[in-house]
């Protein structure tokens, strides 16, 4: 099997490690950091032997000619990322960007939700919310003090930020609905919450908003192939209608999502996905294969 | 040159050639190809079933013209480099043309011979002669002066390649944009391996690089830059599109988004480009013990056969009309039967049972007649009162056609049609200037033929409005040339740029 940094493709040009499951790839590619838009996506393949993952940029620098992705390993290829994608190598096919651009505009006073895997791609969103001349609130979760990232990227573009922690070590304690509460609570103007994060908290988010009738924007994250819209195994239901995340999306209206309906799609999987990762830990020589299978017990668990 | 004794439907063999097959029951286990090449015996024995009528209807049935009787005469003299030149005149991919048109409706449908005894085996002649081209590394590169043009070309699949191979040999500098990882479009993502192995498409492609076609893949046009952007900015002086179909129909009924229930193009893009169904690679796939396939179209066989080979002990074939209205080719259906499909004819899906787990637990159907015939004359089916039951499956694959595509049209002025597709005149020219489009992003979802059909026309109109000449007709001298002046065949056109502005 070649290695990413043998075939030719997409340079990474930094990495940073956040914590022991989230890392950030900085990739060359000019013409897609001069395309991106807020709310958009990738899709990248490490090898030939690769599966095909979508991946949100987080961020992306025009004149660097870079985009950044920040990602938490879960599993299989993203483990394999997390050990092969060093500075100097290559990513094998980066594709995008994918979906619709989240709309900007409009609104004068903004909440950007993220937690877990959905803080670094909210900042893109706070960021050209300001930009756009909005008040932007940010709100963003982690589960100890110790995993926060971006701080200074959040504060240098949010009017106010609230940290949440599970433990209370760092901002407030509690999840992000805790933030996102204490937000619409001082603020009685907010015209639009944008939450990005696991399914599980981005309804709890859409939840929290409903009853203020506050408009929820999310972004979706379903299994995907392609993402150019020609299989459909993205396909979400809001209200009545089917779509596809990856061409009528990702950005979609939370309080018309069936979040109950993505959360049991995107098991799909579950088996073959604990099967390729358990096959890919044993072949790991040199690392402790208990403990990458505990570090990705939290993704695949629920069967 | 003497002349030979006319052959006439009275002494020609009243049998086709006997092309060998896998065993259906050792086929259906394995993704190498079905149906083998005709050895030189086989072809020879099929050439001598063509009469040579002076007025062919063969050539006038297959969609890009090819000089049928002219490639069988040469096959017929044991020239297959000769044959392979005259086919490559008008059709670039014959290796591929010749194993998926469906010749029954095309060129095997209007030869004379069909009326009384099985047509010559046209489709199986033009892969003989392609194979045994890739076999030997046969390529034709003709003498291409640069026109100074810079073509680029959204989507590698069929008719992006025709259009691709047409305007490189009138001189201009083409690029394919592909957004997969690896150009080919439906040939290499949807028809399966043992259709349409692998190997010929990068054949067929490596032909295209050496006309000078550059392929750049992972590019989604419309979102890295758009179509506008192309013609405005990146200097491309002509722009076709050729994005094919995509975004597949569900069926809208209750339990259709349950896990187990996916398009026919989600199973095929799993198995066939990332190659699911081998050992050592990433990406999951579904896998049923009892699978059905809603639809009976081309995708659906497809779908069926690879169903069965991926191990699942039943599959079944679900259609609400008859085998007579089955939009699959004929040889299709025989083969998908003789690997053990089951096909139910006059059926419909109703609902996708639960499992309660997410998953499938089965099928809910309905029996069908045949009533009045529809717009398009064919009858329509009429649900069977209370004639509902329930079979049990665990995986269904949904292969019902598909609808625009909606990228371009999201991010460009470009013109729709009422029904999303992008709308073209008759030379194929889009609402915007230099931008043409062709294939199954304008006609809805077709064959591999028309869309190439439709990149050689898209390609014809776009030399005229470049007001380059057209380079499609050979001119051939009176007296047959056989000697090449200075390596160059006399044959071929030279390409003169003859626009002023």
């Amino acid at each position: 099997m070649p290695s990413a940094s043998e075939s030719r493709g997409f340079e990474i040009v930094d990495r940073k490690d956040f914590s022991d499951v989230t890392y950030l790839l900085e990739v060359r590619h000019p013409l897609m950091a001069r395309a991106a838009k807020p709310g958009q996506f990738v899709i990248v393949m490490l090898h030939e032997h690769g599966e095909r993952i979508p991946l949100t940029i987080a961020d992306f620098d025009r004149e660097k000619g870079t985009i950044t992705l920040v990602i938490q390993a879960v599993g299989k290829t993203t483990r394999e990322m997390q050990q092969a994608c060093k500075v100097g190598t290559h990513l094998l096919a980066l594709t995008g960007p994918m979906g619709e651009p989240s709309h900007i505009g409009k609104s004068r006073k903004v909440v950007c939700v993220g937690g877990g895997l959905g803080v670094a791609p909210v900042y893109p969103q706070a960021r050209a919310h300001k930009q756009g001349g909005a008040y932007v609130i940010g709100v963003v979760g982690f589960r100890n003090k110790d995993l926060v990232f971006w701080e200074d990227k959040f504060r240098a573009c949010c009017d106010e930020l609230i940290i949440c922690t599970d433990d209370g070590s760092a901002g407030i304690k509690g999840n992000v609905t805790t933030g996102l509460k204490q937000a619409i609570e001082q603020h009685a103007d907010i015209d639009e919450v944008v939450a990005i994060g696991p399914p599980i908290m981005m309804k709890a988010c859409a939840e929290t908003t409903r009853p203020h009738g506050l408009k929820t924007m999310v972004s979706l994250n379903p299994i995907m192939v392609d993402g150019t819209g020609m299989c459909g195994g993205c396909r979400v239901k809001i209200g009545d209608d089917v779509k596809f995340a990856c061409v009528d999306g990702p950005d979609f209206d939370g309080h018309l999502v069936d979040f109950d309906d993505l959360m049991v799609r995107l098991k799909r999987f579950s088996t073959e996905e604990r099967a390729a990762f358990e096959r890919w830990s044993e072949s790991c020589r040199g690392r402790t294969a208990a403990a990458l299978v505990e570090a990705a017990e939290p993704a695949v668990a629920a069967k | 040159m003497a002349k030979k004794a006319r052959k006439t439907i009275k002494t020609i063999p009243k049998e086709r050639a006997v092309v060998r097959e896998q065993d259906p029951q050792v086929r259906n286990r394995n993704f190498e190809e079905v149906t083998f090449c005709f050895d030189v015996e086989q072809a020879l024995l099929e050439t001598s079933r063509c009469i040579e009528c002076p007025k062919p209807g063969c050539v006038k049935g297959c969609p890009v013209g090819v000089d049928i009787r002219g490639f069988i005469e040469k096959v017929s003299a044991g020239d297959i480099r000769g044959a392979y030149d005259i086919i490559t005149e008008t059709n670039l991919l014959p290796a591929v043309c010749g194993r998926v048109c469906p010749q029954e409706h095309q060129c095997e449908g209007s030869c004379v011979i069909g009326k009384s005894l099985p047509p010559v085996a046209i489709g199986r002649l033009e892969r003989f002669v392609g194979d045994t081209a890739i076999a030997n590394g046969w390529s034709n590169i003709p003498y291409i002066e640069p026109s100074g043009f810079k073509v680029g070309i959204v989507g590698s699949g069929p008719a992006g390649m025709a259009c691709a191979a047409d305007m490189a040999k009138a001189g201009c500098d083409v690029t394919v944009y592909e957004a997969f990882h690896v150009p080919g479009g439906v040939l290499r993502y949807g028809i399966p391996d043992f259709r349409l192995p692998n190997s010929v498409i990068d054949a067929e492609i490596a032909n295209l690089e050496k006309l000078g076609v550059k392929f750049e893949c992972n590019v989604l046009v419309g979102r890295l830059f758009t179509i506008e952007q192309m013609v405005e900015e990146m200097g491309f002086d002509a722009v076709f599109i050729g994005t094919g179909a995509g975004y597949p129909t569900f069926p809208g009924i209750p339990g259709d988004n349950l896990n187990g229930v996916l398009s026919a193009n989600e199973l095929l893009t799993r198995c066939n480009m990332m190659r699911a169904k081998e050992e050592g690679f990433d990406t999951p796939l579904p896998r049923g013990a009892r699978v059905a396939v809603i639809g009976a179209g081309n995708t659906a066989m497809d779908a069926l056969r690879v169903s069965k080979r991926l191990g699942a002990a039943e599959v079944r074939c679900i259609y609400r009309r008859s085998r007579a209205e089955a939009p699959a080719r004929l040889e299709e259906v025989h083969h998908a039967e003789e690997e053990g499909v089951e096909f139910h004819w006059l059926t419909a899906p109703v609902a996708v049972l639960d499992d309660g787990k997410g998953g499938v637990r089965g099928l809910r159907c309905q029996r069908m007649e045949l009533g009045e015939p529809d717009a398009s004359g064919r009858r329509r089916p009429v649900p069977v009162e209370g004639s509902e039951y329930d079979y049990e499956c665990d995986l269904v694959v949904v292969a019902i056609g598909t609808n625009a595509n909606p990228i371009i049209g999201q991010t460009s002025k470009i013109a729709l049609d009422k029904r999303g597709y992008i709308a073209t005149d008759d030379d194929l020219a889009t609402s915007l200037p230099g931008v043409y489009a062709g294939g199954d992003i304008v006609t809805g979802a077709a064959t591999v033929i028309k869309a190439m059909g439709a990149g050689r026309k898209a390609a014809r109109a776009m030399k005229r409005h470049l007001g380059l000449r057209d380079t499609d007709t050979v001119y051939r001298p009176d007296a047959p040339v056989s000697a090449t002046l200075f390596g160059l065949d006399p044959d071929e056109k030279n390409v003169v740029r003859v626009r002023a502005s």
